[in-house]
């Protein structure tokens, strides 16, 4: 015991004298959320818009009145041409143009349908269908208000309601993704980096050659990251409670147990790259391609896996991170308690044994 | 066994699938002996310290080390000797001091023993003024020495040297078979590879590797009689040509 306290501290004294795994693990959550939470958001405010009426009558001027109320748009610009358009466009001053016909409100009376043109910048897709669908909903809200008036035998109102996340705020699925990515960073790279950096400096041969075992070299070496992965959770956790006023919904004590498990899941990852490198820098390449990016892009975390083509959902079950992402978002947003995530928690919970089970195999090859 | 036999290999044989590492290779060393190791690059001098430092299991033979058996007893031969690579130059980020109750504690010193050791080491070699630096601010002569110290610390019975003296200077080499002598001189067995043939003259005995067999093992002096040349750096080449 004495001889793996000794150990621990040489661990920590690594950790602390290097300012790279400082920054890693104290940095880099931080910064992560804080970018997550702040600046890369599916929300939309304030968009600049610009429009273009050419016939300037009662009705149009209600439209653009309503849509320039709502906290979503703020119009830019009024064009007089339809040529303006192309060129409002390449100038990047304006995401989006409303273009209404000739006779707008004459037509709607007349023959009960008239039409306007959204025009959107698809340079980046995603605001631009989140605004097509803000200035639609915009538009069919007036016109709900519009017949009100009149008397229709049946009319179907649909009335959507967002559960779990009902302002739509995009922190809420970017802190469950922020942190399986600082967890699996913080477990698996950093430790199959301090592992083979041993290895590198030809000190894991000097271990290997004392009377400490092998195991205890490992276990000495692992446990300061589950320490601070821990602490990075706990941070992450507080940082979105205060900072982003995300209520966790379920019992923390569930969260707590669930991340340990997939902290530990990943620290097996990280033993089993170290036994695969023989260098820091393998050992990080392999940690970046092999886990952060399928983390990262089969997760769930930002794209749906449910429109991933067939092969690629197939693929995404055997990544750790989609079973935590379920369970976080699970206990976190819909306040669920084990019953509900008992699945996703066992699938969890055979990977870890088989990552822990395939390093050990390794492991002993290699001193062999 | 004799009692003063402290290594004692016998057809000692390691398999990598069918390349034979080392071949059948038999030996012994004797109490307080400074023991050369030689042979080329890829001769099988690593695998063939590997088994005996207990860290690779023989493939057949016998060895028995600081009076373990290496099939058996591995771990009791591990608290019993002292290794030191070329490669291993302690570690950058630890201070001396802290290199020194490290590797003190995996051995299972005592706080009170690693704090007298401590002392007495930084007074040997002088380092009064660099024990709170950082390793890695010293020169590579100065970790050298200090890593051998710490490869002494638990009083082994044996010390393992994997090509001790690689890359520093004439100097430096020289005070640091100054330090082997005197480790050698209170009785601790010196087991040392080596590419540097002035080296092997120090040797009490020196054996050359070829082709994972030993195929010479006596003092240096009758070596160079048996191939009638002068120094063993042509002993060495006489052999290794085949």
């Amino acid at each position: 015991m004495k001889r793996f306290i000794g150990f621990i501290t040489k661990e920590f004294y690594h950790i602390f004298r290097d300012t790279r795994s400082l920054f890693i693990l104290f940095g880099m959550p931080i910064v992560q959320i804080l970018l997550f939470g702040f600046a890369i958001t599916n929300e939309i405010n304030n968009v600049d818009i610009a429009i273009l009426d050419h016939s300037k009558d009662a009705t149009t001027k209600e439209i653009i009145n309503k849509i320039s109320a709502s906290k979503y748009f703020s119009i830019k610009q009024i064009l007089e041409r339809e040529t303006d358009i192309e060129a409002v466009f390449k100038k990047g001053k304006v995401k989006a143009v409303l273009n209404f016909e000739t006779d707008f409100s004459k037509n709607l009376i007349k023959d009960h349908q008239a039409t306007v043109q959204i025009i959107t910048d698809a340079t980046d897709p995603n605001t631009a269908n989140t605004i097509s669908n803000y200035i639609n909903s915009i538009l069919q809200n007036y016109q709900q208000e519009q017949n009100k008036a009149i008397q229709i035998d049946y009319v179907i109102v649909p009335e959507p309601r967002m559960v779990y996340n009902p302002e739509l705020k995009s922190v809420y699925m970017f802190v469950p993704g922020v942190m399986t990515i600082i967890l699996m960073l913080v477990s698996a790279m950093m430790t199959s980096i301090s592992i083979t950096r041993e290895k590198e400096l030809g000190t894991m041969e000097i271990l290997l050659v004392s009377p400490i075992k092998p195991f205890q070299v490992i276990i000495g070496k692992v446990f300061p990251y589950i320490f601070l992965s821990v602490i990075n959770a706990v941070v992450i956790v507080l940082l979105s409670i205060f900072i982003f006023k995300m209520p966790i919904q379920g019992s923390l004590f569930l969260l707590a147990l669930e991340s340990v498990l997939f902290i530990i899941s990943a620290l097996a990852l990280g033993i089993l790259i170290s036994t695969m490198s023989a260098t820091q820098q393998t050992a990080m390449m392999i940690s970046l391609m092999g886990l952060m990016l399928p983390v990262i892009l089969l997760s769930g975390f930002i794209f749906p896996i449910s429109s991933m083509p067939l092969s690629l959902q197939v693929l995404s079950n055997i990544i750790p991170a989609k079973w935590f992402i379920i369970i976080l978002k699970g206990i976190m947003l819909k306040g669920v308690g084990i019953e509900f995530i008992w699945k996703e928690t066992f699938i969890l919970m055979g990977m870890t044994i088989l990552f822990i089970g395939l390093s050990i195999k390794k492991y002993k090859i290699r001193l062999e | 066994m004799k009692k003063t036999n402290v290594i004692q290999a016998e057809d000692l044989t390691k398999m990598f699938g069918d390349f034979k590492a080392v071949n059948g290779i038999t030996f012994e060393v004797k109490k307080g002996e400074i023991f050369g190791f030689l042979g080329a690059n890829g001769a099988g001098k690593t695998t063939a310290m590997k088994m005996l430092i207990g860290i690779s299991i023989p493939t057949s033979g016998k060895a028995n080390v600081a009076g373990f058996d290496v099939f058996t007893q591995a771990e009791d031969i591990k608290k019993n000797i002292g290794y030191m690579s070329q490669k291993f130059a302690l570690y950058d980020d630890l201070t001396v001091k802290e290199n020194i109750s490290f590797f003190g504690g995996i051995y299972g010193l005592t706080k009170a023993r690693i704090k007298e050791k401590t002392k007495g080491l930084i007074e040997d070699l002088g380092l009064q003024e660099v024990s709170n630096q950082l390793v890695g601010s010293l020169p590579l002569g100065w970790k050298q020495k200090i890593s051998f110290s710490v490869a002494l610390l638990h009083e082994p019975k044996i010390v393992f040297l994997d090509e001790p003296t690689g890359g520093v200077d004439p100097i430096t080499r020289r005070q640091f078979w100054e330090m082997i002598y005197k480790a050698a001189h209170d009785g601790t067995t010196i087991f040392v590879t080596t590419h540097y043939m002035d080296e092997a003259e120090y040797c009490d005995r020196v054996s050359i590797m070829v082709n994972g067999k030993i195929e010479a093992l006596n003092t240096p002096k009758k070596l160079k009689e048996q191939f009638q040349v002068d120094n063993m750096n042509d002993v060495f080449l006489k052999l290794a040509r085949g």
